[in-house]
């Protein structure tokens, strides 16, 4: 039954990509460029051989159907192209950047969850009291800040006028990072049993982690707060409530109910996280997709914003793919659905 | 409650201004987020009048002067009036947003309805089309759409629409869905009206309500994609006064901290005047909230 439905989900999910992989396919052929010159970049279109190969490769002669289906048939041996600024091929250069990216957005679901929940909890249990309106207020004002200007502030703030946070990057310029296995810095120099690095790495983590958590943290925070709400008015909490259990117990039969939401949130916390990315990386030289897409976007080169795009999308389904099996698992209800 | 409201109903309705400002009192955030907007809209149209200085005339005798009585909000690298470009800037991002909302609530409620209405072959063609888009983080399909079309606003205004319009689309699809078997709707086909007119006539007004929401939220958050676009180097183009470049300006410049903290202000303000209508609206229009 749970095997059916995660299938039947998995199947939604392919012509998804198929989708994804047209839509920045078209990209390509709508602009008023040479893909040859795309592919090969400005420089190489002198050297008749690799201009040759290239042909060949990306079946450029050929209608443009056919061009789609070798493309795709590319993309799906992982062959992005090259990229023009590094040379190397994307798919080197994705794993070298995703990691960062991947850390940054882990710790900050990490903080939002951590302060969310709790603060949703009060705020929906005190609905209309004072701790509830300061996190409306607090989940207002984050809704609206621009997060690439946030940072920007703090890096002033914390960095430069009070020296208390480090400064753009993930280690100190003096620091030596721990021998790469997961490429997570923090993760690395734990394996290492490098602990200066391991501070270091984390206090690096913050400034970025405030900012891009914040609008997870706003995200998570309302809803916990409605759904909790929701539940406290429920039979069973009165029922529990009337047997005389103590009021910390009764929230947690009550919040019990309300993760079960919270998991779906996760889905759209995520690609918050990777929009928010590429808003705050750049501020905080942060070596991630974000970075290595707006620095590709800045740069035409075209290969590598097709790969870190393509690359983020299938992040962003995989995650929705495995909230929604989360969900089925968690809630009986939705499998039939 | 619900017994004073249906006597109101009875009693002769007080005159609109009187109406208007009870409104208000009753949703102050909407009043609060109106105000600010408004300013902002004021600006846009009187920017000559109140920027003191012509947004792009360099003094290269001020330049990254800290405020003060000459520059209030200080100059940039150039000896530029921040403050006059922080005011001209609104020219650009109001506008620009207003018009990527208008597109993308056209485009969307049309193609949201006709899908939501006649189901089909039409509606799959739509609604997988809205999907893909969507399968995308926004920011990122617009970044990587303005790569593509190039730097410039009317690019950076054509990518936000295209990120925008499926969320409309899905939104109005799945109102319809709700509005289309509501018993007036049924009422009207048994009396023999067109399919057309039942759809714009009877259940498009009544599918209104979140759309409005939905577009006020959506005028901020256009404004800050914009202005994210142009912080990255790909929306508006220096020298003009457009707030994201104007921050990415000050990026390096820690100590010269009013190069961002002034058009920062500005996209916040803005942002948060947008939540609060946005949310005041709801509270107003939505009674079940």
């Amino acid at each position: 039954m749970i095997l059916q439905f995660f299938l039947r989900r998995l199947l939604f999910a392919i012509p998804m990509m198929f989708g994804i992989s047209l839509v920045l396919f078209l990209l390509y052929n709508i602009v008023q460029v040479d893909p040859l010159v795309m592919i090969v970049g400005e420089r190489a279109m002198d050297n008749p051989e690799i201009v040759a190969a290239a042909v060949q490769k990306w079946g450029l002669d050929r209608p443009v159907w056919e061009q789609y289906l070798t493309y795709a048939g590319n993309m799906l041996h992982g062959d992005f192209g090259s990229s023009f600024l590094t040379k190397r091929p994307v798919l080197e250069d994705l794993q070298l950047f995703l990691p960062a990216t991947l850390e940054l957005a882990l710790s900050s679901l990490v903080f939002a969850i951590a302060i969310g929940i709790p603060l949703g909890v009060i705020a929906g249990v005190r609905a209309g009291g004072l701790i509830d309106r300061a996190a409306w207020g607090l989940s207002l004002l984050n809704a609206s800040l621009p997060p690439f200007w946030t940072g920007l502030i703090f890096l002033t703030i914390f960095y430069y006028f009070l020296g208390i946070a480090p400064g753009p990057g993930r280690l100190d310029p003096r620091m030596a990072f721990p021998p790469r296995v997961t490429g997570l810095v923090t993760l690395d120099a734990a394996f290492a049993g490098d602990w200066a690095a391991f501070a270091n790495a984390l206090h690096h983590l913050m400034l970025p982690t405030l900012i891009l958590g914040g609008f997870t943290l706003a995200l998570v925070l309302r809803v916990v707060r409605a759904s909790m709400i929701e539940e406290m008015r429920r039979e069973y909490v009165r029922t529990a409530r009337s047997k005389g259990l103590p009021p910390r117990a009764v929230v947690v039969h009550a919040l019990r109910n309300t993760l079960i939401p919270l998991v779906t949130l996760l889905g759209l916390a995520f690609a918050g996280l990777l929009s928010g990315a590429v808003m705050t990386e750049t501020v905080f030289d942060w070596p991630g997709l974000g970075t290595y897409l707006v620095r590709a976007a800045a740069n035409l080169d075209y290969p590598a914003i097709q790969g870190g795009t393509l690359l983020i999308a299938l992040i962003y389904i995989v995650t929705n793919l495995i909230v929604d099996f989360l969900y089925g698992v968690l809630d009986p209800r939705v499998r039939l659905a | 409650m619900s017994a004073a409201s249906s006597v109101g109903a009875i009693r002769r309705e007080a005159p609109l201004s009187r109406r208007i400002l009870k409104h208000l009192r009753k949703y102050p955030s909407l009043w609060i987020g109106l105000t600010i907007l408004v300013a902002f809209l004021l600006m846009t149209l009187f920017a000559d009048v109140i920027a003191p200085t012509d947004p792009l005339a360099q003094n290269l005798r001020d330049r990254l002067d800290a405020p003060s009585a000459a520059h209030p909000f200080g100059a940039d690298e150039l000896g530029r009036d921040i403050y006059s470009r922080v005011v001209h800037g609104a020219r650009i991002s109001l506008p620009a947003s207003f018009v990527v909302v208008i597109i993308s609530v056209v485009v969307g409620v049309l193609l949201g309805a006709v899908a939501g209405f006649f189901g089909g072959a039409l509606d799959a063609a739509i609604m997988r089309t809205a999907d893909v888009t969507l399968a995308f983080p926004s920011v990122v399909l617009a970044l990587a759409i303005s790569a593509f079309l190039g730097p410039g606003l009317t690019n950076a205004i054509i990518a936000a629409s295209v990120v925008l319009w499926p969320e409309y689309a899905r939104l109005m699809r799945s109102q319809i869905l709700v509005v289309r078997a509501q018993e007036y709707v049924v009422a009207a086909r048994a009396l023999g009206a067109r399919e057309a007119s039942i759809l714009f006539r009877h259940v498009l007004p009544n599918a209104w309500t979140p759309l409005i929401v939905k577009a006020a939220l959506d005028v901020g958050g256009i404004i800050l994609l914009v202005s994210a676009l142009s912080f990255l180097g790909l929306g508006v183009q220096p020298p003009t006064p457009e707030w994201g470049a104007m921050i990415a300006l000050g990026r390096t410049k820690f100590f010269q901290w009013w190069l961002a903290t002034f058009p920062g202000l500005a996209i916040l303000l803005v942002i948060l005047a947008c939540n609060l209508i946005s949310e005041g609206l709801r509270n107003w229009l939505d009674p079940h909230y």
